[in-house]
């Protein structure tokens, strides 16, 4: 009886991954998902914060993919690893703070180790020649395998007939006729098969599933680098840039200011970390303050939070600035004025 | 044996990523209660559960904490 054997997919919880999956099954393979938590996925901590979006479906998407796959998962936190991948990147970001080629790689590379580790024989991945513009290049994905050390142990089940043979192919253990030619950005051959094999409801997140892909995030990603003596970062950093409005009206310090009742909430977690300022007269968001506050920055501060508070036509109102060590304030300030804000301290 | 792991303040995945660690490290028969206020692990949490043959024994939220107590399978 020949061995029974296994493959580990990359489950990023998008429909490429699902579809490259079920491929496999169908060849007889068994097959378990693996997802790394880099801390910048999409999947992660969206859903969960504002209130507005309480009444959402909260799924992880690479768990329903799994579930609908039949597999089981293995969610791993890299997100210390992989600040060296964000950070010195080898092959530079794409449009935003994304380094797509060196984050794929990156991941292949765990793949492979987790593969040694567990007595699998092989790797998949949703990946389609030509389907992104930087990891996903007929240039670049033979750079994967190389970079990763995975080399011909690495397949890509939707695109495997437009590259090279791999080993489990050579090998017999899946069939290359049966593998796919999809190629380019139309995705239209990925619908079709989703359909084929009846699959509904799949996510489709626009921009992949990582938040380094969007504009916004990867300004204030930036404007956090630039105002610190370090580019380090943990994951309570990562989490504020998705929270609130972000304001610097200083070069010292940057505001951020929740938007509506449960980002106040998600901030209120993080009012032993930060200086906080909130209104004691009237209602109104809680504001953290990242950065260097003197007192007449406080004082800035609290005019801009009231201005986002139910107190912002009044003359005066009384807000509290809050420190990390107990310290205390109780200012009264005039709200600032709608165009004394100017644009250019939205981060 | 029971247990009980706070993942509070954490958002998912980190929730689903300790339960799993946790598990890993305990033994079949042994309950779980793990605690969250992130209201995605009620979702998240128990599908891991499944997709990995794990036992929900009882999920419950109150208006700021979501539990969740699961058995632990072999």
């Amino acid at each position: 009886m020949s061995k029974q054997r296994k493959a580990v997919s990359l489950i990023s919880g998008g429909l490429d991954s699902l579809l490259a999956t079920q491929v496999i099954l169908d060849q007889g393979i068994h097959v378990e998902g693996i997802n790394f938590f880099t801390g910048f996925c999409v999947e992660g901590h969206t859903h969960a914060i504002r209130k507005q979006d309480k009444d959402k479906v909260k799924r992880n998407n690479a768990l329903w993919s799994a579930e609908k796959l039949g597999i089981k998962l293995h969610i791993i936190d890299v997100i210390e690893e992989y600040k060296d991948v964000l950070l010195n990147p080898k092959h530079g970001y794409g449009q935003n703070m994304n380094p797509c080629l060196d984050c794929k790689g990156f991941m292949v590379k765990k793949a492979l180790e987790w593969i040694k580790e567990n007595d699998f024989d092989f790797i998949i991945t949703g990946e389609v020649v030509g389907q992104r513009p930087m990891s996903q290049r007929r240039e670049t994905m033979p750079v994967i395998q190389q970079e990763s050390g995975a080399g011909d142990l690495l397949l890509r089940p939707l695109c495997a007939q437009n590259l090279p043979e791999t080993l489990p192919e050579r090998e017999g253990w899946v069939d290359r006729d049966k593998l796919l030619n999809f190629s380019g950005r139309t995705r239209k051959p990925q619908m079709a098969l989703a359909e084929k094999f009846k699959f509904e409801g799949y996510a489709t997140p626009a921009g992949g599933c990582c938040f380094l892909t969007d504009k916004n995030y990867s300004d204030k990603l930036v404007d956090m680098w630039e105002h610190r003596s370090s580019r380090d970062y943990e994951l309570d950093d990562l989490m504020m840039l998705k929270v609130g409005r972000h304001i610097r009206p200083n070069e010292n310090f940057k505001m951020i200011v929740g938007r509506e009742q449960g980002e106040n909430k998600f901030m209120e977690g993080y009012r032993n970390m930060y200086p906080y300022i909130h209104s004691t007269s009237h209602k109104g968001p809680l504001t953290l303050l990242d950065g260097t506050v003197s007192d007449e920055d406080a004082e800035l501060a609290s005019r801009i939070a009231a201005r986002f508070g139910q107190g912002r036509d009044e003359d005066e109102v009384e807000m509290a600035v809050k420190y990390p060590d107990g310290k205390e304030l109780l200012i009264k300030v005039k709200p600032i004025a709608k165009d004394e804000i100017s644009e250019d301290w939205y981060v | 044996m029971n247990h009980t792991l706070d993942a509070k303040r954490m958002l998912c995945p980190m929730p689903v990523i300790r339960t799993q660690d946790k598990i890993k490290t305990l033994s079949a028969g042994d309950v779980l209660e793990v605690v969250c206020t992130d209201p995605g692990a009620l979702q998240d949490v128990p599908a891991w559960c499944r997709i990995n043959g794990h036992k929900v024994l009882e999920t419950k939220t109150t208006d700021d904490e979501v539990f969740i107590i699961i058995e632990v399978v072999e």
